[in-house]
């Protein structure tokens, strides 16, 4: 029989990608992911209309307010990247998914690849969804704004871009915990715990958690404008990728040392 | 071929695998006996590159594991009927196993006819019976039509007549001239399926001969001899350095084969009403060979035409 020379990377992307879009709850979640984005931009657009007052447009960014729903997105589609890989070791479809591609390594690389690329469409179709849906019930009040506007394509482009990020990261800590409930609990920690626990840390420290913390730093690409004590857009993001990538290299370290 | 040598693993204090060294000939059924926790999962899952040795290395045609380019081509392995994802359908399952080693679409359908899942194909694995799961890491181990097949404990859940397909598909792919590794602690079946044994106990090396030799060495093997003259019989046997046991009118001779003892009888006109080379079972002379692993810790290996 001839043996082709080597798995190539093009096997494993399609073959990662058959793995994720065969499993029910990957649809599931990618519905509801969307769904729930577009169904808080009706309810706080619709809210907003309801009980407008001229002066409720001093400082509004009506493109970001649009795209609130995403902090809700965020959580599923972070579980189903922790899932992504957990799922695996859980099950023990890792074993086979090791014997099948025993370059662990480039494996894992590839496996949060596609991921990431399939978190950052759902996270673009939520965004630009929502803020679609949000603008026109603002419009009815001239509160909206278009993609044309000073800095709102950026804002909402960037919706998915920080979904895609946070996807990452929670599959960086599937893939490093191994098991899910762990690596859930690890997720909403390095989201939530930050802000949560600002209180406890001394108050000299506050501004440099409140601006370093990876949602608050990656969100800022969703403000049309720069926020006070936070970092820019761009810097905010790139801060996030950082602990996306550092968290997912870890975990690409450590597959090939750990016993599977 | 496989070739395990000097293949140790340790967790924490525990030395699961100590020193192991054996060969995995193409063209046979080899069985892989031991007690469980005697690390024969273990032993397997360092030849598939899943644990790494602490010590010694573990080959398949020559190379490491990690090192084959497309292993399914050159190794199916089931290490146990869950490594799957419940939520997956049969089919897919095996898709994204073929399309990582760029196995074409159409091999998937041949091995869901080959194990008999195809009327499931579509079902998800979750709500497969162990013996349809078995059937499905089969087929996974046969995607690449690979020449090294390695089983861990292939019939564990089975009904008979899937024991009986099994020992038909090991036996066959090994007359094909495919290397056959058959993890199992049922001695009984490896006694109906393998042609060779390699025998662990403790993560150490007991046994590498066949599964005939491994019954004719046991100590429970013995000539079986009856004679209204037992007491001639048993000076005569004595010139010949055996050892003769007299039990119910019958002699128990250990040291000599039975045709030594027909030709001592007969030299000295001592007739005999019955003449046996009596063997335990498999099962018996393994039992044996593990108890000695367990009382003595480090027995000696035995090996017997390996």
């Amino acid at each position: 029989m001839a043996v082709p020379v080597t798995i190539g990377v093009p096997n494993v992307l399609v073959s990662e990608w058959t793995k994720l879009r065969s499993l029910r709850s990957t649809y599931w979640t990618a519905i509801v992911a969307v769904v729930v984005a577009i169904g808080i931009a009706i309810l706080g657009c619709s809210s907003f209309v309801r009980h407008f007052s001229p002066s409720d447009l001093h400082g509004f960014d009506a493109a970001s307010f649009s795209v609130q729903g995403l902090y809700a997105s965020q959580i599923l589609l972070g579980a189903l990247g922790v899932l992504t890989i957990s799922g695996e070791y859980a099950t023990g479809m890792i074993r086979t998914t090791l014997t099948s591609v025993p370059q662990r390594r480039s494996m894992l690389v590839l496996k949060g690849a596609v991921f990431a690329a399939a978190a950052l469409v759902l996270g673009e179709i939520a965004s630009f969804g929502s803020f679609g849906v949000g603008q026109a019930i603002l419009h009815g009040k001239h509160a909206g704004v278009s993609l044309g506007d000073h800095n709102v394509l950026r804002a909402v482009i960037g919706g998915g871009l920080y979904i895609a990020v946070v996807g990452l990261l929670a599959f960086g800590l599937g893939a490093l915990v191994r098991r899910t409930a762990g690596a859930l609990a690890a997720f909403f920690a390095v989201l939530f715990l930050p802000s949560a626990l600002i209180d406890l840390l001394p108050s000299s420290w506050h501004d440099t958690v409140m601006k370093y913390a990876p949602a608050n730093a990656g969100t800022q690409i969703m403000a049309v404008t720069r926020q006070h004590h936070m970092l820019t857009a761009w810097n905010g993001l790139g801060v996030l990728v950082l602990y996306a990538v550092a968290i997912t290299g870890l975990a690409v370290y450590l597959i090939g040392r750990r016993d599977a | 071929m496989i070739e395990v040598a000097n293949l140790s693993k340790r967790f924490g204090s525990t030395l699961a695998v100590d020193g192991l060294s054996f060969t995995v000939q193409p063209g046979r059924v080899t069985g892989f006996l031991g007690p469980n926790g005697s690390g024969k999962s273990t032993t397997m899952r360092m030849i598939l590159g899943l644990d790494h040795p602490t010590r010694g290395s573990a080959t398949i045609n020559g190379r490491e594991y990690g090192a084959i380019r497309r292993p399914m081509h050159q190794v199916g392995s089931l290490l146990d009927a869950k490594a799957m994802h419940g939520g997956r359908s049969a089919y897919h399952h095996l898709l994204c196993v073929a399309q990582s080693n760029g196995i074409p679409r159409r091999r998937v359908g041949e091995v869901l006819e080959l194990v008999g899942l195809s009327s499931v194909a579509r079902k998800r694995a979750r709500g497969f019976s162990l013996g349809m799961g078995q059937r499905l890491g089969i087929a996974t181990a046969l995607l690449g039509d690979p020449e090294v097949l390695m089983f861990d404990e292939p019939v564990n859940g089975l009904d008979p007549e899937g024991i009986l397909w099994i020992r038909t598909l090991l036996r066959s792919l090994a007359a094909e001239g495919r290397t056959v590794f058959v993890s199992s602690h049922l001695m009984s079946e490896m006694a109906l399926t393998a042609d060779h044994l390699v025998v662990i106990g403790r993560g150490r090396l007991i046994a590498d001969c066949s599964t005939a030799e491994l019954v004719a060495s046991s100590s429970q093997s013995y000539v079986h001899v009856k004679t209204p003259d037992v007491d001639k019989l048993i000076e005569a046997l004595a010139t010949v350095g055996a050892d003769v046991v007299e039990a119910d009118q019958s002699l128990r001779v250990t040291g000599v084969g039975s045709a030594t003892v027909g030709e001592v009888a007969a030299r000295e006109g001592v007739v005999l009403h019955e003449l046996t080379l009596r063997q335990p079972s498999l099962e018996a002379a393994f039992m044996e060979l593990t108890r000695d692993t367990v009382e003595f810790g480090g027995a000696s290996t035995l090996q017997i035409g390996a």
